[in-house]
């Protein structure tokens, strides 16, 4: 981790989002007071971790709201068991009922922990976590692995948070989340943020906001692309060629017409809206999936 | 109260146990099929008929009826193949061949041979004519606390004791760190203090029922009384169970697997079920051995259980013992949340 720059305002839900390795878990755990940084200053809601806490940290830890990413909550209690030993660490808690609705697991009131789905155990996990009333709630990769129904329903719930006037940092690998949740984005590649902002003004940054795919039957590239109207980016990929473009209804008649030109035959094309995935692209050259 | 943390440790400890089968057997069920096995096997019949041999020779015949008219011995003729190998075996515990002088053949290292050799002895003496100058009057009493049994149920006691203190803390706090759940704990407000007496109290809830089950069996089973007082008895197993849960905290305060600190465990108490005196009197160890055996806890607290329930010992003959014990629980706690891995 080098060079890590970041400030979250209250009441915004800020992403951490890159491929697996890119430090994302260190960097919340970090934030989190679990892992001491080897150096630099860390301060949440106006205190930090560390010697400086006569506490421990206790009184910080009870604003806060954590999941973590690895975390088998014990296989033998029941939802409601599991909640009332989170609770009774926090002096300020939501009820078990109260948070059972926030996350809609109250028909599991009392199954063994055991017997939930991956979503309901993910629901569980981010339950407590929010069983403190947090005012500030750590997420750290909560939907990976999930279905997308499972995953719909988490955002759900981290909506429904943010509305209330809670603040969420949240890492992710999925850049559909961080659209669609964050409001602003790090993202971040070995140990480095190499590009922050909103997701607009991410994707806004690539100059163009549409995205078109093609590939030639011969798998060649044709010269004189980038001299295409409306075209402000070419990355030649492994298997297609991808360009940023700004006006695809100028940009995809003249490919046309070079390709034809050219003598070749089209064996993809495909056009798409610019997305965090394409920043990564750009700024790695790499897909953020398979990273 | 039901919202302190303390409270709800102690339960969410409790609940996992109790859930969890194969630990209600190693702890509750299995000691008592041990003892009932035990004391089944090593029940006091007293030794029974001796079983011993007359080589076939001149006068065999006579010789083995004199020897059977007694009630503690059985003779058999045999030729001297037979003699030889069941003496061999075991299963004749002396060969008596006649002759003059009449010769005993037996291993003196034996027991029950030397036992056959003074009967044998007596029987053709008396047969032969022998008169006794004093005159002598048996007395059979079966003395209280003597059994095998007696001695095997404050040793199941303590060995139980251990076994739970050390799988019961150990496996679970190594798990939860596994799992990461105790990291996950310390994402919260919650004291560590709290967690880790939170073992301790559902150890010692779980020690009473562990406790009168074994206590009671014995003594409805095999009329295993306690001579001494009830609450000396409670006083020491408490004292005992603390001991051991600091004892499991120390095992696992750093393991990071459950292969690991089986290992550990195992490590830890392998030598104590066999040196201290859980089975069989650690006297028979050799005495350059004895003042190290007396120094593990094991041997200590079994030290202790057997002077209260055996002896009627009272807490002012067992210093020694219960110092050792304490020393070893307050040592192993102390030294446990020194090293303790909370992540």
């Amino acid at each position: 981790m080098a060079g890590l720059d970041l400030t979250v305002a209250a009441g915004e839900c800020f992403g951490l989002l890159g491929p697996n390795g890119a430090g994302k878990t260190t960097t919340i755990e970090i934030l989190e007071g679990l892992t001491p940084p080897d150096g630099g200053e860390v301060e949440v809601l106006g205190g930090s971790w560390g010697d400086g806490a006569p506490d421990g940290g206790r009184a910080l830890r009870e604003r806060l709201g954590i999941q973590l990413q690895e975390t088998q909550l014990a296989d033998k209690l029941t939802v409601a068991e599991t909640l009332q030993l989170f609770r009774s660490f926090y002096r300020r808690s939501h009820t078990v009922d109260e948070v059972l609705a926030l996350v809609e697991l109250e028909e599991k009131r009392g199954a063994r922990v055991v017997t939930l789905s991956g979503g309901q155990k993910q629901r569980l996990s981010v339950a407590c976590a929010l069983v403190s009333r947090p005012e500030l709630l750590f997420l750290d990769e909560p939907t990976t692995g999930l279905d997308p129904q499972s995953r719909r329903q988490l955002w759900e719930i981290i909506r429904r948070f943010k509305e209330a006037g809670g603040t969420v940092l949240l890492t992710t690998h999925y850049m559909e989340e961080a659209e669609r949740l964050c409001d602003r984005v790090a993202i971040m590649d070995h140990g480095k943020v190499i590009a922050l902002g909103t997701p607009d003004e991410l994707i806004a940054s690539l100059g163009a906001d549409q995205i078109v795919e093609f590939a030639l039957s011969d798998g060649s590239t044709p010269a004189g692309l980038d001299g295409l109207p409306g075209v402000k980016g070419v990355r030649p990929g492994p298997d297609r060629i991808a360009l940023t473009v700004a006006q695809v209804h100028r940009a995809v008649p003249a490919l046309l017409v070079l390709v034809e030109r050219q003598g070749a035959e089209l064996s993809l094309l495909a056009t798409h809206h610019a997305t965090l995935d394409d920043v990564f692209v750009a700024l790695t050259g790499r897909q953020l999936r398979d990273a | 109260m039901h919202e302190h943390p303390l409270v709800q440790l102690t339960l969410a400890r409790m609940r996992e146990f109790y859930r969890e089968p194969e630990a209600i057997f190693w702890v509750f069920g299995f000691p008592i099929v041990l003892a009932f096995a035990l004391g089944l096997a090593f029940r006091n019949s007293g030794p029974g008929e001796l079983k011993v041999g007359v080589a076939a020779g001149p006068g065999d015949s006579a010789l083995a009826a004199t020897l059977d008219a007694s009630q503690q011995l059985g003779a058999t003729v045999l030729d001297s193949a037979a003699a030889r190998l069941r003496l061999r075996t075991g299963r004749i515990a002396l060969l008596v061949v006649p002759g003059d002088p009449i010769v005993y053949r037996y291993d003196s290292t034996r027991t029950e041979s030397r036992l056959a050799r003074l009967e044998v002895d007596d029987a053709l003496q008396r047969a032969r004519g022998r008169s006794d100058p004093a005159a002598v009057r048996d007395e059979r009493i079966v003395e209280a606390g003597s059994r095998y049994i007696d001695f095997l149920i404050p040793g199941l006691l303590g060995m139980n004791l251990l076994g739970s203190g050390i799988w019961g803390v150990g496996f679970s706090v190594v798990q939860a760190r596994q799992k990461k759940l105790l990291k996950r704990f310390m994402a919260t407000p919650m004291r560590r203090s709290h967690y880790l007496l939170g073992f301790i109290l559902s150890r010692l809830l779980f020690l009473f029922v562990e406790v009168v089950a074994l206590v009671g069996f014995g003594r409805v089973m095999f009329g295993v009384g306690i001579r001494g007082s009830v609450l000396v008895l409670a006083g020491i197993t408490i004292l005992g169970a603390l001991s051991f849960a600091g004892l499991g905290l120390l095992v696992a305060s750093r393991a990071r697997t459950i292969e690991g600190v089986s290992g550990l465990m195992n490590l830890v108490m392998l030598p104590m079920w066999i040196l201290s005196g859980t089975f069989f009197s650690y006297a028979r160890f050799p005495d350059a051995m004895i003042p190290f055996v007396k120094a593990l806890p094991l041997t200590a607290l079994n030290d202790a259980l057997r002077a209260v329930m055996i002896d009627g010992a009272s807490f002012t003959g067992l210093g020694a013992p219960l110092a050792v014990v304490t020393g070893w629980g307050a040592v192993s706690f102390v030294v446990a949340l020194k090293i303790f891995r909370w992540r």
